[in-house]
């Protein structure tokens, strides 16, 4: 059966229904048992399988990664959960150096499949070094998928598929979409790696957004539909690997592309969509590519200052305007709307 | 210590108004380590702290205006509005602060470090949490700091949780200041909340440091009295009872010494109701000065990058 249910629950749903089908499964990282239970994607595991299977580790970011490593050699399926992708940083040690080359270092003889799911934080004033998007650090890195669920439906699929699959995983989600509704099976199903997915078709111009984005890039698309602008919007959900056919035909039919991400540009998710377009679908291409990443500087903390930071869906309308030679709207034709969102954190 | 509770106080009574757009660790309840330990301190030594960093940033000097308008976003804040209540610093006074737990071990060494090779007497503080002793970097930082003989004084605030983890759920025994006491690491426990005893032992240790003989470990018993980030109390959330916060007032460590004070007729009741409210109105000044300040400005968004 099909219901609405929000990003959180559909996190929440695959972590008990992927420890249900498989007793190897289990859910470790800080605070996974207590009340707040990762923005309650962990309650529901915890209240049904108990301490055992939903195990609290202490502040040890980077050892705690080494044991997900060690117990998926020998048949468990770890759940590692990083509050905040910045903790992340501290356990990249285990996640480059061994867990991402572990099949190929071992010839295949042995696998580690961790999946390590990681929240970008946003807003708040939660600041620089807690609403970092580290996404293409690690999807630069051979061995290890990364995908950036960004609703529900998807959210689910492919934690379900990331306990299937041999491969390490790393899934970022995203603070912003935890309250987001969407149509999702409650039965157990899988979404694809290497799938990307058309969220809206259109015939002016691809905006290839990521994870939360793609929330901005629908809004765009609706102010441009009202100048006649028709937008396709593809979500490449795995960044690794990339669903480059998928992009390039978008791109084949409407000639255009505006890449958006969540994170800097320098060596960015943006700038790789960007690469591979120029690269294979260059002769289609009837303008300059645009990417909408974050000014170069760390997430500051006072709302004016955040305000400027972010880019949202006025960001993106004036790129697909800039895009197709039509006069820019100027970021301040819209009223921003005020975030709700004031904790947890 | 009174002063730093009436500054937070301000910030609970306040959150809700939304001025200050930045999650805040309140150190309600903990005063005592970091007054205890910075009344030692002299202005050339340097302070390195966590997310929980009020008590520590006032206790060592930091200005309450830049304090107030850092929380508030605005260009005289500490740190201009950049990095908000969890990054509170100030280089003038020696005051560095992250939340990235441990983040700040091997800096606070590094510091320690410096002052070594320059052959100057300062010392490096740093306040760590009991949660924080469980990164690796804590392991490292104290190999380094005993093979250096460091001038660096490492200061636990045991307050029991990591969020809202008990310690007993993350390590094998909560007496911190045994597990790390090795036969070459000066280790001792304090009452946290006895500012008095927090000062003794910290003047001991900093002199230690300070001839040399350093590094130093303290572990101070404390605890928190609202939730873990936020203005608000949580005993209905489930992980600790309500009769656990209560009993933790009872030892509160304003109130402890208050009494201490009266009955050693050091000053009357009066006195300190006085004390309190002047402190509450200079915070409260602060805070409405900080409202009137200017707005961080977004042309500066990416000025010192690099
Ligand atoms: C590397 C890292 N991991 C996790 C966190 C999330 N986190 C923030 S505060 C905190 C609890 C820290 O407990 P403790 O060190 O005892 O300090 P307290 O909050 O009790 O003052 C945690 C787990 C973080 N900030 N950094
Ligand atoms: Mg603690």
């Amino acid at each position: 059966m099909v219901r609405k249910i929000t990003y959180a629950q559909a996190i929440s749903e695959a972590t008990v229904q992927g420890m249900e089908r498989n007793p190897h499964v289990f859910v470790m990282g800080l605070g996974v048992d207590d009340f707040k239970g990762i923005f309650h994607t962990t309650c529901d595991a915890y209240k049904r399988f108990g301490a055992k299977r939903v195990i609290s580790t202490p502040a040890s970011e980077n050892a705690m990664t080494g044991v997900a490593i060690g117990a998926a050699l020998n048949g468990k399926r770890p759940i590692f959960v990083h509050a905040r992708n910045d903790f992340m940083f501290l356990a990249l040690d285990q996640l480059i150096n061994n867990a991402a080359k572990w099949k190929y270092n071992f010839s295949g003889q042995s696998s580690v499949p961790i999946v390590v799911r990681t929240i970008i934080g946003k807003g708040w004033g939660q600041g620089p070094t807690h609403s970092q998007s580290i996404q293409s650090l690690l999807t630069h890195i051979p061995g290890l998928f990364v995908a950036m669920p960004s609703d529900a439906y998807t959210a689910k699929g492919i934690l379900l598929k990331s306990l299937e699959i041999d491969t390490p995983v790393i899934l970022f989600e995203h603070r912003s979409l935890y309250d987001l509704q969407s149509d999702v099976p409650e039965e157990p199903y899988t979404v694809d790696f290497g799938k990307a997915r058309i969220i809206r078709q259109g015939r002016d111009i691809t905006i290839v957004a990521l994870s939360f984005m793609v929330q901005e890039a629908l809004k765009a698309a609706e102010v441009l539909s009202q100048e006649g602008i028709d937008v396709e919007i593809v979500d490449p959900l795995s960044l690794k690997p990339l669903d480059e056919k998928t992009l390039i035909e978008s791109v084949k039919k409407t000639g255009r592309l505006v890449c958006v991400d969540t994170s800097w540009q320098s060596c960015s998710f943006a700038s790789e969509v960007a690469a591979t377009v120029a690269e294979k679908a260059f002769s289609f291409l009837k303008g300059p590519i645009r990417r909408i990443t974050l000014p170069d500087c760390p997430a500051p903390v006072s709302k004016k200052l955040e305000d400027a930071f972010y880019p949202d869906y006025r960001t993106i309308v004036d790129a697909c305007c800039e895009s197709l030679g039509r006069s820019q709207r100027g970021k301040t034709t819209c009223e921003k709307e005020e975030a709700v969102f004031m904790g947890p954190y | 210590m009174v002063r730093i509770r009436q500054v937070e106080e301000i910030i609970v009574d306040v959150y809700a108004q939304k001025t200050m757009r930045t999650p805040t660790h309140l150190s309600i309840g903990q005063e005592a380590v970091a007054v205890g330990v910075c009344s030692v301190l002299k202005r050339s030594d340097q302070v390195f702290a966590s997310h929980r960093c009020h008590a520590a940033y006032l206790a060592k000097g930091g200005n309450l205006d830049a304090f107030f308008a850092e929380l508030c976003g605005r260009v005289v804040g500490s740190n201009q509005g950049r990095a908000g209540s969890a990054h509170l610093s100030d280089a003038k006074i020696g005051v560095f602060t992250s939340p990235i737990l441990g983040g700040m071990i091997p800096v606070a060494l590094g510091a320690a470090l410096s002052f070594q090779m320059d052959k100057k007497r300062h010392v490096a503080v740093c306040f760590l949490g009991d949660a924080t002793i469980e990164e690796g970097v804590f392991a490292e930082s104290l190999n380094f700091a005993l093979l250096k003989k460091l001038p660096v004084l490492f200061v636990c605030e045991n307050n029991l949780y990591s969020t809202h983890t008990h310690i007993k759920d993350r390590q094998p025994s909560s007496e911190i200041f045994q597990r790390v006491k090795t036969p070459e690491l000066k280790t001792q426990q304090v009452d946290g909340n006895d500012v008095e005893a927090v000062y003794a032992v910290a003047e001991k240790s900093i002199e230690l440091c300070r001839k040399g003989q350093g590094p130093v470990f303290l572990e101070c018993l404390t605890y928190r009295f609202r939730e873990h980030v936020g203005p608000l109390y949580d005993y209905d959330k489930g992980y600790r009872t309500k009769k656990e916060v209560e009993d933790w007032q009872k030892k509160c460590p304003i109130l402890k010494y208050k009494k201490k004070l009266m009955k050693e007729r050091v000053v009357e009741h009066e006195e300190l109701g006085v004390i309190e409210a002047r402190y509450k109105k200079e915070a409260l000044v602060s805070y409405e000065k900080a409202l009137k300040s200017p707005w961080s400005d977004p042309k500066t968004l990416t000025d010192w990058v690099y």
